[in-house]
């Protein structure tokens, strides 16, 4: 099992925040998985997600998108960040 | 508890005491984050910030910890809220302790550069008009973070 998160504007714009993938050997890096949601929930996810800023963590870090990833993982997607 | 992130109001002077309390050194340097009446759009009414439990935490931790190790630091404190902020309400606080001036200019200085750009927060300003609006990350801030030189990847 994976579990995908998603942040602010991409949860807004995608109206979902956190869906869980069932493990795959097919699912190896970040933008296998982007490109993953983008085949099962279509165009707009495409839209939403493969914007240049958007930014990709892996277990709670910030990773670029062809990290590998593991079975059990927590992926999130989110914009840059506002605090402070 | 050096890292504080909640979702109510905080008071500056406690923490201040807690800080210094800690370790009585030279040199206190703090910083507090205000919610702004204004913005580009318009007049502000309230402030929301979402984030992204347990990352933000984990963030925090290793960028005072870097900090900690970068410029000496002697003790160092984050606290930043999340949920919804009144104007005029204190967001984040900053407080570094170290045995020289420079050293705790710039340790709160860099937590507060590396904050802006790497803690999973995200804002959306509430308007007089009744609008809403996520805040757009500023390149100023990617900028700032830049002049410490240091990895993206280096503390997240």
């Amino acid at each position: 099992m994976l579990t995908i998160k998603f942040f602010s504007l991409i949860r807004e714009a995608l109206n979902v925040g956190e869906l869980t993938l069932e493990w795959s050997d097919e699912l190896a890096t970040v933008a296998h998985i982007k490109h993953h949601l983008v085949e099962r929930h279509g165009e707009p996810w495409r839209e939403v997600l493969f914007q240049p800023n958007v930014v990709h963590a892996v277990n709670q870090t910030v990773v670029h998108d062809q990290t590998p990833l593991k079975r059990g993982d927590e992926i999130a997607f989110f914009p840059p960040m506002t605090g402070g | 508890m050096r890292v504080a992130v909640h979702s109510h109001a905080f008071e500056v002077e406690s923490h201040y005491d807690l800080l210094v309390r800690e370790y009585p050194g030279a040199a206190v340097v703090t910083f507090t984050g205000y919610v702004r009446d204004h913005c580009d759009r318009g007049d502000v009414v309230a402030l929301e910030l979402e984030h992204y439990p347990g990352m933000t935490e984990s963030v925090l931790e290793q960028i005072g910890a870097q900090a900690e190790e970068r410029f000496n630091l002697k003790a160092w404190r984050i606290v930043h809220r999340f949920g919804t902020l009144d104007v005029t309400d204190p967001i984040v606080w900053v407080g570094v302790v170290a045995d020289h001036r420079g050293q705790a200019f710039d340790g709160c200085q860099f937590i507060m550069d590396v904050l802006k750009t790497d803690a999973p927060f995200w804002k959306r300003e509430h308007l007089q008009n009744g609008g809403a609006e996520w805040v757009e990350a500023r390149v100023d801030d990617s900028d700032r973070r830049q002049r410490w030189n240091i990895n993206h990847q280096e503390t997240v």
